[in-house]
């Protein structure tokens, strides 16, 4: 194929720029020595990253997105391996739908979520509760574990599976030492996708979290309510820097493209 | 096979599927009636049910304006995202793998981060003290800063930046599938680039480019946080609304009813482009 025309070049750099610019501005912007939005040309410190340390509210919602991330992204894998390797590998009656009401949160806007588990939530007691939340989370992180899991499963050879089954192993054995094994680098990749939805999660999270049980969005969503401040940025950047490394391992171990589009 | 091998996929598949019940569908389905049950004022649910907060929103021109905000924002990001998208994904898939790789990241790495800090970025960037204003004042463009900060042009770029990645990718994943020996057949024909794009490219990547749109409109007409940053409290979107209407006046059974008009419209404009475009290149979809 002949090299890529210059005009498409262009626009690809103009686009990239397009994509980088917030990001580079929030970064810049949290290393200003001013009290307010600016950037750091006249002035660089570190103060906004020292005073994230003078923010407990802060600290507490990160471990608490932390946490809940990694059990909601948990429990969804838990529930989603049976149900991928079953629609993967088996035909059967209600397969289809099945599947369709598995990936269901994909569908339902997150502001509809938001307030239908709101609502549900307040009549099950269970309204700014962290079990609520973690319920939430959960199911809308299933699909992207499944699609990962069905994704997996569908390219693997059954005939090992056979082979040990057919030398005396148990269903049980066969899961454990070869169906497992081969399907882990897709429970890995959705555990983390999974993951990070969760962690990222607003605008359900803003109906479901109250004040005690607020997660790092919501806390920053109510403080940019209020003003915008280098505070917001340098918590920004940190986020930044350690989706950064997941990021990284991520397409180094998957590509971003399959990991994003489920294919 | 024995009965107990037929009925495994049931066991492994009901333990999700009880959770999506207990936590998807009976939520939705409670908010169905809920959206049918009169307000009492202070926050209450009243007995009975009705139609009323159907009715409020069909008549009122508030809501009117509302709605015609949310999906005129809707159409216009989406176009948007189809214009720089669709180039975006074909120059993606002619790059050398290194770049490629570089690129990927750039382009679908910020789906990964927070849509509170990309938005955050945008504020940055659009304030009146913003970065932009402030390159524009010091050349002597302009003389005093433009608003861009609680406008519809804002949340409009706020929001294509957050949804075009989903659009590349979908293309990207429709060009994958193509084969470039047509390209280079076309080119020996005598085809120029252009000819081979609008010709040959882009009426193989239309499936990808409707799921890609209808993603993005999807997302675009429910954005809550980009809306809600760079809009403001003016400025307001149905799901804002939704939002003020809950955690605000406490009115949920006019959120509910709001939040389901907001699906309806969404499935019906879905349904009626999907058909559309699988008519108008049937030969693509079969």
């Amino acid at each position: 194929m002949n090299r890529t025309p210059i005009p498409l070049l262009v626009f690809h750099w103009i686009f990239a720029i397009f994509m980088l610019a917030p990001l580079t501005m929030v970064v810049l912007v949290s290393f200003t020595d001013k009290g307010y939005i600016s950037m750091p040309f006249d002035g660089a410190s570190l103060r906004w990253y020292l005073a994230i340390l003078d923010e407990p509210d802060f600290i507490a919602a990160f471990w608490r997105s932390v946490g809940l991330a990694a059990a909601a992204a948990t429990l969804a894998t838990i529930l989603a391996v049976p149900a991928g390797m079953a629609i993967a590998w088996n035909r059967f009656a209600g397969r289809e739908a099945m599947l369709g009401l598995l990936l269901s949160p994909l569908m339902v806007p997150h502001i509809v979520l938001g307030i239908a588990l709101l609502r549900f939530l307040t009549q099950m007691g269970g309204a700014s509760t962290m079990w609520g939340l973690t319920a939430a989370h959960t199911v809308i992180v299933l699909p992207y574990v499944l699609r990962l899991v069905v994704a997996a499963a569908t390219g693997f050879d059954r005939s090992v599976a056979q082979a040990a089954q057919s030398l005396g192993a148990s269903a049980w054995t066969v899961f454990r030492r070869i169906e497992l094994p081969l399907i882990i680098p897709g429970v890995a990749g959705g555990w983390m996708i999974a993951f990070i939805n969760s962690f990222d999660e607003l605008t359900m999270s803003v109906f479901v979290a109250s004040a005690s049980t607020e997660t790092l969005p919501v806390k920053m969503y109510h403080h940019i309510a209020n003003t915008i401040d280098p505070l917001l940025a340098s918590v920004s950047s940190v986020l930044i820097l350690l989706t950064l490394i997941l990021m990284l391992v991520l397409d180094r171990f998957y590509g971003l493209d399959r990991v994003l589009g489920g294919k | 096979m024995t009965n107990v091998r037929n009925l495994l996929p049931y066991w492994l598949t009901a333990p999700g599927i009880l959770v999506m019940l207990a936590f998807v569908a009976l939520p939705l389905v409670l908010t169905l009636s809920l959206s049918m049950y009169p307000f009492l004022p202070g926050g209450g649910v009243g007995d009975g049910l009705t139609l009323a907060n159907y009715a409020d929103i069909a008549w009122d021109d508030y809501f009117h304006a509302i709605f015609a905000r949310t999906f005129g924002m809707a159409f216009l990001v989406t176009a948007i995202c189809i214009v720089i998208g669709v180039p975006e994904a074909y120059v993606l898939s002619r790059l050398s793998s290194r770049w490629r790789a570089v690129s990927m990241v750039i382009v679908l790495g910020p789906l990964l981060i927070s849509v509170v800090v990309r938005t955050l970025g945008w504020a940055v960037l659009l304030g009146n003290e913003g970065v932009i204003n402030k390159i524009l004042l010091s050349i002597g463009v302009v003389s005093e800063p433009i608003k861009m900060m609680y406008t519809f042009t804002g949340v409009v770029v706020a929001l294509v930046h957050v949804l075009v990645p989903f659009m590349v990718l979908a293309v990207w994943t429709s060009l994958q599938k193509l084969d470039r020996a047509t390209e280079q057949a076309a080119a020996s024909l005598g085809a120029s680039l252009p000819t081979v794009l609008r010709r040959i490219v882009f009426p193989q990547v239309i499936p990808g480019v409707l799921s890609g749109g209808l993603i993005v409109f999807a997302l675009a007409a429910s954005a809550f946080a980009t809306p809600a940053i760079i809009g403001g409290r003016r400025l307001k979107v149905v799901p804002t609304t939704i939002y003020d209407e809950f955690l605000g006046n406490l009115n949920w059974p006019l959120g509910a009813a709001l939040a389901v008009v907001l699906v309806i419209i969404v499935l019906a404009v879905s349904l009626g482009m999907n058909r559309l475009i699988e008519r108008q290149y049937k030969q693509v979809f079969s």
